[in-house]
């Protein structure tokens, strides 16, 4: 890994950005970096669209990614990957999961959900949501996208996974295992 | 030991290790982890307080006893607070007392924008200002020190971006503390009309020492470089400054009221452009103008939002702006698939009400296709609104509602209550009661019967208390019920006096279910009564209409009000 290293995660409320961050962050401070995150709570949270920053490097001042700062960005929806491309540097990596949620103005039909946007996006798209069902349920799909990361970035598996499990609940243990390990397969 | 916080945990850590004795707090983001945090060190006594008012007194009366303190709340908590506020500014402290204050700049999760420093200036009581998490560990603690030194609360002014940030911080232990000596003291404490004008000389004075003393304070440093560019700055703006100009000459200010005028004509004095940078208010632009010391600042920068090191270079070295982002639809924030408020905010569109609305998860029903909102202000303030509407017009009781969860209630919305009764109104007053405050995390509350520790405690009856203040029409409903739930609705509005409906069922994120997931079958018309619940489990796609499983929490409101029995599963 490079001296410093911006990945913006960004999803749908509720998907588990705060999750995926945090495990992040625990690796990175074990890793012997300094690092920073920064996540939004409350309203934001309710099925809106979220973004998370983790800042990862020796000497890290603001907890914020700028627009074109991001070294990769991890989406957990295909719309919010398009939607915060411009927030990934040149020759920065996309990495996001398939899967669509339609927002409210989609729903209601007062918008359209973009077609082709694989087209427009840098980098690796997974199917997080199969994986996930295929490991027990649909909420591990944050696990899935985790393990994919993990590989992408060549992090020490075995690290990476013990931060995982310290920031899950104990009865989920097993099937976030399954889900990540899935995760790293695909990617 | 290094340990990544959150910037609210830094805080209760800080507060923990100053030796904290009690915190009191109403949740409001971004300020909630503070207390929950505490809440799980078994050396601090710690409550959710009804209101921020009644957690400021409690801090205040803790502090009068000589325990150390702590109150935490959001920006707008701190308007509910302002009535103690403004007098323990007078009174001062015995044991230490700090007040955490999370503003929200970019109205990430609030009603509006406002700058506590502003508050804290008209209050006459000091505010430091960290810039990361071990700042907010060691202000806390510093905090607690100079409120005892200066006999002075403390506001600790925190942004969402510093709550909710994490980075690295050192931990060190508790130091446990006594209780400072308590004695009797009518002219210190008791602000009547003698003793207050006393007083308030004594807090001019003291905000004078403290603004002198300030110039010395290590926490207001000025970090040399180069001598044509200076900043002002403090708080988060301050990594801002670091990351957008690593050369420039910086005044970091870790105290922001009151300022230290010596150190910062130094500052100004010893570089060719001193601008100041600052989110929100231009608080130390102004003061620092009046004290006759040339500064730029909000001719650069924006009155609103939070800023970025981005920003920064923007209006200092005039970088472009980047590309926009691409042209998508939007994402609003929605009620979660299987919110309880959900069938009530249906059956009001439904029926086309106006709505008075408050502050909660179910703010939310104002949001398309429900649109279930017409005015929303502030906590408490539906039922107030509703006496309004119906004081202004005889027959708008008719077609409308207050709309009010069962926290924010209990916060400020009995006291409404109470005047609708009193003042004969005619309004019908609906209770969200989804059993939490479901907005900022689920916190118990007195209706839940837990504490903070989700001890057993007594468990607030609210039906109970709203036939106590004089409601005769009070009934409970099950507002996945929609036939029952409208039925409740309609017979309360034809009602000349004062009803209240309690629409009862948890928030299905407090149930940590797995589900499968609803399906749609062949039945379905495509008639699209389903998207009028603005569900967002439920998809217009493609393929006709779906539900997608990942959202879906089972809650059969769609089976309801499918007419085709389009809609497999089971409500369990």
């Amino acid at each position: 890994m490079n001296a410093k290293y911006d990945i913006l995660i960004v999803g749908v409320g509720g998907q588990g950005t705060l999750l995926a961050s945090r495990v992040l962050g625990k690796y990175a401070l074990d890793m012997g970096f300094d690092v920073k995150l920064s996540e939004v709570h409350g309203m934001a949270q309710r099925g809106g669209s979220v973004m998370t920053y983790v800042r990862i490097g020796k000497n890290i001042a603001s907890p914020i990614i700028d627009e074109g700062g991001a070294d990769l960005i991890l989406s957990f929806e295909k719309l919010e990957a398009l939607r915060y491309r411009h927030y990934l540097k040149e020759g920065g990596h996309i990495l996001y999961s398939t899967q669509e949620i339609m927002p409210m103005p989609v729903v209601t039909g007062a918008a359209e959900y973009p077609k082709g946007i694989e087209k427009e996006l840098p980098g690796t798209g997974v199917d997080a949501l199969a994986l996930a069902i295929e490991a027990g349920n649909s909420k591990s799909a944050n696990s899935v996208m985790l393990g994919a990361l993990c590989k992408k970035l060549g992090f020490d598996r075995e690290k990476f996974e013990a931060a995982l499990i310290s920031c899950i609940p104990q009865k989920t243990i097993d099937m976030n295992k399954k889900a990540f390990a899935l995760g790293y397969a695909a990617a | 030991m290094k340990k990544l916080l959150l910037g609210d945990f830094a805080v209760a850590r800080g507060a923990w290790e100053a030796g904290v004795h009690v915190a009191s707090a109403y949740p409001g983001t971004p300020s909630t982890e503070i207390t929950e945090e505490l809440a799980r060190f078994p050396e601090v006594y710690s409550e959710w307080s009804p209101n921020e008012k009644v957690a400021l007194e409690v801090g205040i009366g803790a502090s009068i006893k000589g325990a150390r303190a702590i109150v935490s709340m959001k920006h707008v908590g701190l308007n509910v607070a302002c009535d103690p506020l403004f007098t323990a500014s007078y009174t001062g402290v015995n044991g230490g007392l700090v007040i955490a204050v999370a503003d929200d700049p970019s109205v990430f999760s609030s009603q509006n924008e406002q700058d506590t420093r502003l508050t804290a200036v008209s209050a006459k009581v000091p505010v430091l200002e960290p810039s990361d998490s071990q700042e907010a560990k060691d202000f806390t603690k510093l905090a607690f020190e100079l409120s005892e030194k200066y006999d002075t609360p403390i506001i600790l002014r925190l942004t969402t971006r510093v709550a909710h940030s994490q980075s690295a911080v050192e931990l060190e232990e508790r130091k446990e503390l006594p209780l400072r000596p308590y004695e009797k003291d009518i002219p210190k404490y008791v602000m009547m009309p003698a003793n207050a004008r006393v007083k308030h000389g004594v807090v001019e004075r003291r905000t004078q020492k403290l603004s002198e003393d300030a110039n010395d304070f290590a926490i207001n440093r000025i970090e040399e470089g180069n001598k044509d560019l200076g900043i002002i700055c403090s708080g988060g703006v301050y990594e801002y400054v670091k990351e957008a100009l690593p050369e420039a000459s910086v005044l970091k200010l870790g105290m922001v009221y009151p300022l230290p005028f010596k150190l910062i004509e130094k500052f100004a004095k010893s570089v060719k452009r001193c601008i100041v940078a600052e989110e929100l208010a231009p608080h130390i632009e102004t003061m620092v103008k009046a004290a006759g010391i040339q500064v730029e600042g909000k001719n650069l920068f924006p009155l609103e939002g939070e800023f970025s090191a981005k920003l920064i270079r923007e209006r200092i070295l005039g970088e472009k702006p980047c590309a926009a982002c691409a042209n998508v639809p939007a994402r609003p924030p929605v009620l979660c698939a299987g919110c309880p408020h959900r069938g009530v905010f249906y059956i009001l569109s439904k029926l086309k009400l106006n709505v008075l609305g408050d502050i909660g998860c179910y703010t939310l029903g104002a949001v398309p296709p429900l649109s279930a909102m017409d005015a929303v202000v502030c906590m408490g303030a539906s039922v107030g609104m509703a006496i309004g509407f119906d004081k202004a017009d005889p027959e708008a009781h008719k077609h409308s509602v207050a709309v009010i969860g069962d926290s924010t209630f209990i916060h400020s919305g009995i006291t409404g209550l109470i005047d609708a009764v009193y003042n004969k109104a005619k309004i019908t007053v609906i209770i969200l009661d989804n059993r939490t405050t479901g907005m900022t995390g689920h916190q118990n509350h007195p209706a839940t019967g837990k504490t903070i520790k989700n001890e057993d405690t007594y468990e607030l009856d609210l039906a109970e208390v709203c036939r106590a203040v004089g409601v005769k029409n009070v009934r409970t409903v099950n507002p996945n019920d929609l036939a029952e739930t409208e039925k409740a609705v309609k017979e309360e509005l034809a009602k000349e006096e004062v009803s209240v409906i309690i629409a009862k069922k948890p928030c299905v994120l407090l149930t940590k279910k797995l589900y499968n997931g609803f399906k749609v079958n062949e039945k379905c018309k495509k008639c699209k009564a389903c998207l009028k619940l603005g569900c967002p489990a439920i998809v217009n796609g493609k393929d006709g209409i779906t539900i997608d499983v990942s959202l879906c929490t089972e809650c059969g409101l769609c089976q309801n009000v499918c007419k085709f029995g389009a809609i497999d599963g089971e409500v369990k």
